[in-house]
């Protein structure tokens, strides 16, 4: 089959491999019908993100047909033909975590547990194509893929929605929710949500959805706050205003009552000293990360209020301000998505046209043309928000 | 050498404790265990796999039990890698799970067999018992050892690196025992 593999640092390439096969008895292989370039990709593209290697099969956003089964895969649970949906963290539903729909956290799903739980403590769910760290699972930028327990995970599509249409229920449309969910939104609340990518856009939709009064999309590039301005949310450009100002501003000086870090551990500031600080930390790994956006989020909500985080981070960050964090009574929320526990409620949503996840894609590409496309969208060009990518 | 590692599984402490005490299961989970055979009620011959294609192998007893929360074992004879252990198992707050606290002794010799021994041990004895407990959690919650593509030999990964790409096996690769 064709597959898009990581070939080193900020270089991936589209190679021939083996079809893959069963080897768990509860594994299922899909054929991959539409499939996706994530944000958090870049991170493993990068290279800040350990334990990725030469080959590894890139992409945790795919859906398509069920085309085997394995022994263990009950036959009302799924069969060959069916057209699912794959969500990114691979869950075992019969841990203590799994059963807490904590489906990230899966104690069993990660044969690389020993590694993860020297990096965090505690290990975590296997997720598909994202560093062996989380598994050493090959990934759905592919023709094919074998997905284990396939009886817990994948969600039957049975209606005539567009790929297009559910795909986004594999991680970014989940992720997004469930930034706006842990916020605990009431009617008055005023959301500001750090990055206008997808799960940025996505998080301002679900924002809305839940509830809130207004909605403030920060970020730099005008195509993206354009984006969210025509979903209806207030754009805030981060090279053109100070953020804190602007958003006291639009909050009568309360300053937001919810925010949601969408950007992660490679933030951009405009404050040249900061960002270089953060760069060279990075680049000398004595900092993992660069939590610009995390900082300003903290020092930015109002007293009392809660900040999501949903960007990803991978290891350890320095100057995190614990000292308005604790003095003004915040609440820090945060997670990798538990996609199984919302992709059903938010197909009814899709379904019922309450979020439209199809207005963020931006290109569709073949297969083989996933490098440019991690081009376009890692370095911002082409007006570039979410790839689609054709298997 | 002494060891000891807890997991806790989502299961009833008798089947926990009934799928142990079956003590030719322990191979399905543990790393170095090659084969467990019964020999008697109490009595079991172990063959555990040692570099250099040597085996190392003993006879145990089991020397304390109260069925449901306790075994005891230790080896008897002359075993090449003096050993004895117990395993508690405990009912778990939540009312649901069971918790599976382990402790290990080794009397690891000196000679060429303790060298060898020692060194399949690894420089992180702790780990590799902490990842058979995990194997162990794996096997009685889901059914089976999980595999992933850069990690696909279940419990012969004794090391968890260096590893395989994370891509499809080669026809190759699944001849030499993924999967089964």
């Amino acid at each position: 089959m064709r597959a898009n593999t990581w070939a080193g640092r900020n270089k991936v390439e589209v190679r021939d491999l083996p079809d893959p096969k069963i080897l768990n008895k509860r594994d299922a292989i899909v054929g991959i019908t539409s499939t996706a370039i994530c944000g958090s990709d870049l991170h493993l593209v990068d290279g800040y993100v350990p334990t990725m290697q030469d080959g590894d099969v890139m992409g945790h956003e795919f859906m398509g047909e069920v085309i085997e089964v394995g022994s263990g895969v009950p036959a009302d649970t799924l069969r060959v033909g069916d057209r699912v949906v794959v969500p990114f963290p691979i869950a075992c539903g019969a841990c203590a975590a799994c059963a807490a729909e904590l489906y990230s956290c899966c104690e069993n799903s990660n044969p690389n547990a020993g590694i993860a739980e020297k990096m965090f403590g505690h290990p975590v769910a296997g997720i598909f194509g994202y560093s062996h760290l989380t598994g050493g699972f090959a990934g759905g930028q592919a023709q094919y893929a074998r997905v284990p327990f396939a009886d817990v995970g994948p969600l039957k599509i049975e209606s005539d929605l567009t790929d297009e249409q559910v795909l986004f229920l594999s991680d970014i449309l989940p992720t997004g929710y469930m930034g706006a969910e842990m916020c605990d939104i009431r009617p008055s609340d005023v959301v500001a949500v750090w990055g206008a990518g997808p799960v940025g856009q996505f998080a301002m939709d679900s924002a809305r959805v839940l509830g809130a009064a207004k909605v403030i999309a920060i970020d730099r590039e005008p195509y993206r706050l354009r984006m969210a301005e025509q979903a209806g949310h207030i754009p805030v450009n981060f090279d053109d205003v100070d953020v804190r100002l602007r958003l006291l501003e639009l909050t009568g000086g309360r300053g937001p009552d919810r925010c949601i870090d969408a950007v992660g551990m490679e933030a951009t500031h405009g404050s040249a000293h900061i960002a270089a600080y953060d760069r060279i930390k990075q680049a000398v790994r004595s900092e993992t990360e660069r939590p610009h956006a995390l900082r300003q989020a903290i020092m930015s909500c109002r007293s009392g209020g809660v900040v999501s985080v949903i960007g990803v981070y991978g290891g350890f960050l320095d100057k995190f301000p614990a000292g308005a964090w604790m003095n003004r009574s915040l609440t820090l929320r945060t997670g990798q998505c538990h996609v199984q526990r919302y992709m059903k409620p938010l197909l009814r949503r899709i379904e019922r046209g309450e979020i439209d996840p199809t207005r963020i894609i931006t290109h569709r590409l073949p297969l083989d043309e996933a490098p440019h496309g991690y081009d376009i969208f890692k370095n911002k060009q082409d007006n570039c928000e979410k790839i689609v990518l054709k298997p | 050498m002494e060891l000891t590692a807890a997991t806790t599984v989502r299961r009833a402490g008798t089947e926990v404790y009934a799928f142990w005490r079956d003590l030719q299961n322990l191979p399905t989970f543990m790393a170095h265990l090659e084969q467990v055979r019964a020999t008697g009620d109490r009595t079991s011959h172990w063959v555990a796999g040692a570099p250099f294609g040597r085996d190392v192998e003993w006879d145990a007893e089991i020397v304390d039990e109260v069925p449901g929360e306790k075994i005891a074992w230790r080896s008897t004879g002359n075993a090449d890698v003096p050993n004895a252990g117990t395993v508690r198992f405990v009912p778990a707050p939540d009312g649901v799970s069971t918790e599976v606290h382990v402790a290990l002794v080794y009397d690891i010799p000196g000679g060429a067999v303790g060298k060898a021994v020692a060194k399949y041990f690894g420089e992180e004895p702790h780990q590799q018992l902490d990842d058979d407990l995990r194997r162990f959690k794996q096997v009685l919650e889901t059914g089976e050892v999980v595999r992933s593509d850069g990690a696909p030999w279940g419990k012969r990964a004794r090391k968890e690196f260096p590893q395989r790409p994370a891509q499809p096996l080669s026809d190759a690769e699944l001849a030499e025992g993924a999967g089964q």
